[in-house]
């Protein structure tokens, strides 16, 4: 039997996005910000309803296909939240620059619903039809400044390279469910423990179903698209394109690893090695030499996706007996979360303060910011705040979820690559340190005061607040991340996939 | 008094915050009430830190005003189960009087920081956050917040040596503030990646569950993996601590910081580096601690004759200081390295003199720039004629600096190379060659920069006219280097106070290592 209540929160969410759209027809040019407004109030609505309602519910739709759990809930609630910061975020911006406005918030609403799917996808076809939706709305979002060439160029190269991963990726299912006869990730799981040896087309399929996800998260070398995407899309949809797509990304990746792929993690763990250390590598060392604010944190968003690749990296373990080891994929599930929230509050924050500091759109050049400091002192505050969590130093978020994420990969027994990650942030603490020392050491080139709109001022407060808390008070949080980390490792389902070939 | 002691700790390392953050509420352009501020929550900050040094019981040893307080669990296989992250504080003899000093050194920068204008808010509320993250320090017990509170402690530097500082420039030798304030941090940086790879190595091998200190202590770690991340402890510690060939970061951060930022900076914060070897390195790793001293010892010793060889070349007075810091270290260095009770307690009370030592020095060389602008001592000749005040100061710490019986330097290098000539005798003497070469160039700078010929129409040209009424010192600088003069002479003639509890750490210390070999 299904139950549809369980799908109410996207249903719900869609609602709101028909709401915004259909609500624009009736409101003067003058008056589209508060489409911004009746967004957030929906998703906040939204998010209480599903708090109250979906919390400790299990269950299952469509034979499998989706599942409800308190993993899905709470990336679901995640998304709704960063979909809400994304809206407040692009208030100010999309007054000053775009047209358009209704769909804009629209097609931002309908991405956070593709997010939510992601987030419950149990099976390949239903995630790869989730990340699509995700991947249109990026699409159209990514051009939306359609008199910029530099948005225009972006959103071509987004849609060719994206539309070209995406049958990379849907290639690489068919070729699993030919070998498997599934697309479930718990039947794939039962069918990869009974096999005695994974054939080379098995192990093709995998391949490409996680070169087409390291093209969504931009991890080396299929990274090419992202600092054009960045450079060129509006500001806050670059910081949808660093935090939402992203976290969603992982999200279902997290699952996919765990729930399908766990009983051959001795085929995948190295797999995913080399590109975690490939990503963080690439992305710190060319984050040095960027002269562009938004493709330096194109480039240091692309070293953070190697930290997390490396957590997804060491999920499992393998013990003597080359037997699959899950005594500390808890710990690593929970790393991962961990530092996809903080990382994702951060980057809000850098974000909208980039969007703030620059007034002209598309020459958000780093000697820009010089001077920031006396022409906007909070706002430049709140910007390195983020650089310094984004670094990995107290007392912010980014320290205590890289700390976190970085001795549970170790635990894991990966101590070299975690050794290499460490060393990167160190590599990243430069670049970071340049865009600290234009906006405080440098002379302003005008001395006029930055107008700050109220809208962004409380987001970014409110950004400040999260950094900080989660960075000194985790363990609220943290709790939340382990009922999470509790759905997809500590039923009876590792017990089953552990058994191992 | 019982209750109040089990939160003292936590009050010192929230203070400064709190101070912090109700400095950011003060508006900016009101800068006297800002100092003012300032000036309160240090003096209530010291008072704590007197407190918690007094208090210490040193018959009784081991770690006191202990509290622990949950903070992150860290699920998994662990032997004792899910303790996780704890924020678990507590001191013994040997951090006791670093707090002390931390206390010292804070309250007299806050007051030597008046000649601070330019967003004097700013400064003091990272002043501050870098404070507490060095009393963090000094009284975690556990590992991951003994990081925290070391990373917090670096994080400020960079902007308070780059907005505040000041550059050199000799034509021939520029350092500009940037440079400095950017090499420092990268420096620090570093060390702390190496001290952060051996932590989760730590954790990872001891296989508890726990980052707590003594519990790991308890961990029976393999003298293989012990003998291969003692060296990442002894680096990442020693970069702090000014360890040569790492050292060359911190002359240059200690010119172009902020006279009070210097005084931290030399005074406080390379002691976390020492205290960070004995506290992690010695506590966790004793076999790898054992069998690595005498590389330490060695390098140690380099730094003694490097730093101050060094100093002898200079022109820049800040310089100076700057490598006759890195050349006290060595002593530190090698005072732990001996291992033996006489060396560790010479080393400790060294880590406490020179910190008041230098901040001595770096207050008294404030207040010349700020009336001359010039540090350079080709061009300042007989300063006491006309600052004589500044003069007596100068001459107080740089007799202090060369070991003059009476003073604070006297005791604690006597301590070291006692310990040094029950072990090693050849490097005790080459401990004391160097400190005899600081002795040439200290005197030297007497000779000339204070007490050499001097005319009255140089020193008008020197003289910055804003300071024509106080060409002195203002009675507030005085008055803060009196405090440290003052802790200078107490712990020169009567260091029994000061000796007895380090000895009761340094004995615990060297008795858990003892028993795990």
């Amino acid at each position: 039997m299904n139950n549809f209540a369980l799908l109410l929160p996207e249903i719900l969410v869609a609602v709101v996005g028909f709401g915004v759209l259909t609500v624009d027809f009736f409101l003067p040019a003058s008056k589209k910000h508060l489409l911004a407004y009746l967004a957030v109030l929906g998703l906040g609505g939204v998010l209480a309803f599903t708090l109250l309602y979906m919390w400790g519910d299990v269950d299952s739709l469509y034979g499998g296909m989706i599942r409800v759990d308190g993993y899905a809930l709470f990336f679901k609630a995640f998304f709704i939240i960063l979909g809400g910061f994304l809206i407040l975020s692009s208030v100010d911006y999309v007054r000053r620059h775009l047209s358009h406005a209704g769909e804009y918030y629209g097609i931002i609403v309908f991405t956070v619903v593709a997010m939510m799917m992601m987030a419950s996808a149990a099976e390949l076809l239903t995630a790869y039809i989730a990340l699509e939706l995700l991947s249109f709305g990026l699409y159209v979002l990514v051009a939306y400044d359609r008199y910029n060439p530099k948005s225009n160029e972006a959103g071509v190269k987004y849609i060719i390279l994206g539309a070209m991963s995406s049958a990379i990726l849907l290639y690489g299912i068919s070729q699993v469910y030919g070998l498997l006869g599934t697309t479930s990730f718990n039947e794939i799981a039962t069918a990869l423990s009974s096999l005695d040896t994974v054939s080379p087309g098995l192990l093709v399929g995998i391949a490409m179903i996680v070169a087409g996800l390291a093209f969504k998260v931009a991890a080396v070398p299929f990274h090419m698209w992202a600092p054009d995407a960045y450079e060129g899309a509006p500001t806050p949809i670059t910081a949808h394109l660093a935090v939402g797509s992203k976290a969603a990304a992982f999200a279902l990746m997290l699952r996919l690893f765990s729930e399908a792929l766990m009983p051959i993690v001795q085929e995948w763990q190295i797999l995913l090695l080399v590109l975690a250390a490939m990503t963080m590598t690439v992305g710190n060392l060319l984050a040095l030499v960027q002269t562009n604010v938004k493709r330096l944190l194109a480039y240091s968003s692309i070293g953070h996706v190697g930290y997390l690749l490396m957590g997804v990296a060491a999920l499992a373990g393998i013990n003597e007996r080359g037997d699959v080891d899950v005594s500390v994929s808890h710990l690593v599930s929970n790393g991962i979360m961990f530092h996809l929230v903080a990382y994702g509050v951060t980057n809000l924050a850098a974000f909208l303060s980039i969007s703030t500091l620059y007034r002209e759109v598309g020459r958000e050049d780093v000697s820009g910011l010089a001077g920031a400091a006396r022409r906007s002192p909070l706002v430049a505050m709140i910007f390195a705040v983020s650089l310094f969590s984004l670094a990995g130093l107290p007392i912010f978020a980014g320290f205590t979820s890289k700390f976190y994420l970085f001795n549970a990969v170790a635990a894991q027994g990966l101590l070299w690559v975690v050794g290499l990650a460490i060393f990167m942030s160190l590599v990243s603490l430069y670049y970071y340190l340049r865009l600290v020392r234009q906006m405080y050491m440098e002379e302003p080139t005008d001395n006029e005061p930055i107008r700050v709109a109220p809208v962004t001022l409380v987001t970014l407060m409110v950004l400040l607040g999260g950094m900080v808390v989660i960075g000194v008070y985790p363990a609220p949080l943290m709790e939340a991340i382990q009922h999470a980390s509790d759905a997809i490792f500590g039923t009876g389902l590792v017990a089953q996939t552990a058994i191992g070939p | 008094m019982a209750n109040f002691d089990t939160w003292v700790l936590f009050l010192l390392i929230v203070l400064p915050l709190a101070g912090a953050v109700v400095l950011m509420a003060v508006p900016g352009h009101r800068k006297e009430e800002i100092r003012w501020t300032a000036a309160v929550i240090a003096a209530v900050t010291m008072a704590l830190s007197f407190y918690v040094f007094a208090a210490y019981d040193h018959g009784a040893g081991g770690f006191q005003f202990e509290r622990t307080w949950g903070w992150l669990s860290i699920p998994g296989p662990w032997a004792l189960g899910d303790r996780g992250i704890e924020l678990s504080l507590g001191i013994d003899g040997i951090s006791a009087p670093m707090i002390m000093l931390t206390g010292i050194v804070m309250f007299t920068g806050v007051l030597i920081s008046r000649s601070i204008s330019d967003r004097p808010k700013e400064f003091f509320v990272l002043y501050f956050m870098l404070l507490s993250g060095v009393f963090g320090v000094f009284s975690s017990l556990d590992l991951f917040f003994l990081f925290f509170f070391y990373e917090l402690s670096v994080l400020p530097m960079y902007l308070l040596v780059g907005v505040w500082g000041s550059s050199s420039d000799f034509k021939t030798f520029i350092r500009t503030k940037d440079y400095a304030a950017m090499k420092l941090m990268l420096y620090l940086v570093a060390g702390s990646v190496l001290i952060w790879i051996a932590l989760l190595a730590i954790f990872t091998e001891a296989g508890l569950g726990t980052f707590n200190i003594p519990a790991l202590a308890d961990a029976e770690l393999s003298r293989n993996f012990q003998l291969i991340f003692f060296p990442f402890l002894m680096v990442g510690f020693g970069i702090l601590a000014g360890l040569w060939p790492f050292h060359t970061w911190s002359p240059d951060g200690h010119v172009a910081a902020p006279t009070a930022v210097s005084m931290v900076h030399a005074g406080v914060l390379m002691k976390l580096g020492a205290y960070g070897i004995i506290r992690v390195g010695l506590f966790l790793l004793p076999e790898g601690a054992e069998e690595w001293m005498p590389v330490l010892l060695g390098l140690g010793t380099v730094n003694v004759l490097y730093g101050a060889i060094s100093a002898m070349g200079q022109r820049d007075l800040k310089y100076v200081i700057g490598y006759s810091s890195v050349s006290h270290m060595g002593f530190v260095l090698m005072g732990i390295a001996t291992l033996n009770p006489l060396g560790m307690s010479g080393a400790v009370l060294q880590m406490f003199s020179h910190g008041v030592m230098t901040a001595l020095f770096f207050a008294v060389v404030g207040i010349i720039y700020d009336r001359t602008h010039t540090r350079d001592i080709g061009v300042l000749r007989g300063l006491a004629k006309h600052m004589g005040w500044t003069a007596s100061l100068f001459v107080i710490a740089g007799l202090a600096s060369l070991g003059m019986p009476g003073m604070s330097g006297f005791v604690a290098e006597l301590l070291v190379f006692m310990g040094l000539f029950q072990t090693y005798p050849i490097l005790g003497a080459l401990g004391v060659i160097g400190a005899a070469i600081t002795a040439v160039y200290m005197l030297r700078l007497l000779s000339t920069v204070f007490f050499g010929e001097s005319d009255d129409e140089h020193w008008a040209k020197l003289l910055d006219r804003r300071f024509e009424k106080a060409p002195d010192g203002w009675r507030i600088e005085r008055a803060s280097s009196l405090v440290l003069v003052g802790f200078i002479l107490l712990v020169g003639l009567f260091p029994f106070p000061f000796i007895r509890v380090i000895d009761s750490g340094v004995t615990d210390i060297l008795a858990a290592m003892a028993r795990s070999l």
